[in-house]
């Protein structure tokens, strides 16, 4: 019998939506070990967060009122001490930005095995973690001891939990060390503005790696401009430096839901995913028919970009 | 200020690949400097060429083959290179972020540098935990995804940009010495010139086994197993154009016409 511990997640006093899906991944793993789901709310305005994660499955909800924001020092410290008071067999966070500042110091600090980016558990002689490898090109399944591992999960692999639940709800007995906090959020910056708003756009031409120069663009420039569509991109080309931030899909861009997305040279990376697969019709270009955005496809052409664009951009008489 | 970068030669797959065992076939793997490091030895370097960085050492665990991908680094304008490697570390997975971790830190230990720049994730396993993980074990300061780095030669803390979901940034200063894991976009990878290319063959790139820096084969014994791979079924319903990209592209554009998007 072993005990789930999940920690939420908060930012700017609203829960992110993946602290509802771990409550989902929790209750599976508590049940599969027989044991209690206990959740940790650390930072942010905890009994209001506690109130919402008081769903149907949850057994205990632990505050810990440190702060607004996020800071990694008070979670490893608000972790480690909960840990120690519930003495759980699993710990389950977030693979989010945050969840990678201090899952990971967690593990090391409790001497926890540690498995991240998973999107499967199964608990039987081993707990077994299914994660992708090499971008998604395979998956692989990792096993763990029972008992003392660390997981982060993935964003929207799991449902959220829905119902109301009976938990109790207590602020836990944790003294937050100040001395021993080494870095200050000083504040925050939106990054994505600029004079095109690609969330606004109903048809969307979107550019990746598979592009290959900068000089290229050009081609999905004309397309655009033919069909009266706007152009945005995945990461590399705005880490490349060939368009500005305000033109990237994905996780650290912008979500966008467009009545058409024409995705070019996109392999189709989570990341990417998850800012666009809200759109209508998703249609991929590109030369690689198991690339990991032809899962998520409507419409697919398997050729090469670089003869599909112009005689597209042809079409619309560009 | 010594800087030390930690730097993976990574496995890159084909397109099209067959799974031997719980590893990809040889015959479709190619081997480059993982992506992430790029950016975190130029950042390294730039911050050598500010007056800021005395020295800048980057620390690979891995065999001999990985030495071309180290003096890329090398070329790139790192001082010196480290490699940490023998028969034990062969026959291990390294799956393990403990495991990595226990030899970074010996690694810290003798170089005693003042910032170590990590990659957020390799592109082979892609666990993004090495850096933060490392920086706990050897008591410093971090971030973790840093995006933008403002760092003074005397400053007992570096000004952070940590990218978050949703086009947001963290503004963080962290307590020095410290780990931050390195994002891409922070900077441009430069290209190595051809006289870096000389100079790397020139620079000093040591070898040393976890018996040099004080640790035995109980650093590498790992708790996770890799038990299967397999490619993931493809979930595809996409309704596939087919012909000559002139055929495609005619159907494409009825469809855009239909949905009433295009002209």
């Amino acid at each position: 019998m072993s005990d789930v511990l999940v920690v939420a997640e908060g930012r700017n006093g609203e829960l992110r939506e993946v602290s509802f899906e771990l409550l989902t991944a929790g209750r599976e793993l508590a049940d599969a070990a027989g044991g209690e789901l206990h959740v940790a709310v650390v930072t942010g305005p905890v009994a209001d967060h506690a109130a919402e994660l008081n769903r149907e499955g949850v057994d205990a909800i632990h505050t810990v009122d440190a702060g607004e924001e996020f800071n990694h020092d008070v979670y490893v410290q608000a972790i480690e001490g909960l840990y120690d008071a519930v003495e759980p067999g699993y710990v389950l966070a977030p693979n989010s930005v945050n969840g990678l500042d201090y899952a990971p110091a967690v593990a090391t600090g409790l001497d926890l095995a540690l498995v991240t980016d998973v999107v499967d558990l199964e608990l039987g002689d081993a707990l077994v973690a299914t994660r992708e490898m090499y971008g998604g090109k395979v998956e692989t399944t990792v096993e763990a001891p029972v008992d003392h591992t660390l997981v982060t999960i993935r964003g929207g692999e799991w449902p959220p939990a829905e119902g109301e639940g009976s938990a109790t709800i207590a602020a836990a007995d944790v003294e937050i060390d100040e001395g021993a906090i080494t870095s200050t959020v000083t504040g925050y910056e939106e990054v994505a503005g600029g004079d095109v708003d690609i969330a606004d756009a109903e048809v969307l031409v979107s550019v990746g790696r598979g592009i290959e120069d900068e000089d290229n663009l050009e081609l999905i420039f004309e397309l655009a401009e033919a069909m009266g569509a706007t152009v945005s991109s995945s990461r590399p080309i705005v880490d490349n430096g060939w368009l500005p931030p305000n033109r990237q899909v994905g996780q650290s861009g912008k979500v966008v839901t467009p009545e058409v997305y024409i995705a070019v040279g996109i392999s189709g990376a989570v990341q990417h995913v998850a800012g666009m697969k809200g759109a209508e019709n998703i249609v991929a270009i590109n030369t690689d028919p198991n690339a990991p955005i032809m899962d998520i496809a409507d419409y697919a052409i398997y050729d090469d970009l670089f003869d599909v664009v112009p005689a597209l951009t042809a079409e619309f008489g560009g | 200020m010594k800087v030390l970068v930690t730097v993976k030669e990574v496995a890159t797959v084909d397109d099209e690949f067959e799974i031997d065992g719980v590893r990809i076939d040889d015959r479709f793997l190619g081997a480059d400097l993982n992506e992430w490091d790029d950016y975190a030895i130029e950042e390294a370097v730039q911050l050598g060429e500010a007056g800021i960085a005395d020295e800048v050492v980057t620390v690979t665990i891995g065999p001999e083959d990985a030495e071309q991908t180290i003096r890329q680094g090398l070329a790139k304008g790192a001082d010196r290179a480290i490699r940490i490697w023998d028969d034990t570390l062969a026959e291990a997975d390294l799956l393990d972020v403990e495991a990595k971790t226990e030899i970074l830190s010996a690694v810290v230990a003798e170089e005693e540098p003042d910032l170590v720049l990590t990659g957020v994730q390799a592109d082979d396993d892609g666990f993004g935990a090495t850096g933060v993980a490392l920086a706990e074990s050897i008591d410093y300061g971090w971030a973790a995804v840093v995006n933008e780095l403002d760092l003074d030669a005397e400053a007992e803390v570096a000004s952070v940009h940590r990218e978050l979901e949703g086009g947001v940034e963290e503004l963080v200063e962290v307590d020095m010495p410290a780990v931050l894991t390195i994002q891409t976009g922070i900077n441009e990878p430069r290209y190595a010139s051809l006289r870096g290319i000389r100079q790397a063959q020139r620079k000093e790139l040591a070898h040393h086994t976890l018996e040099e820096l004080g640790l035995d084969e109980s650093a590498v014994e790992g708790d996770l197993r890799l038990t299967s791979m397999y490619e993931p079924e493809s979930e595809s319903e996409a309704t596939v154009f087919e012909g000559s990209p002139e055929e495609t592209a005619g159907q494409l554009a009825e469809l855009l016409r239909e949905e009433g998007v295009a002209p």
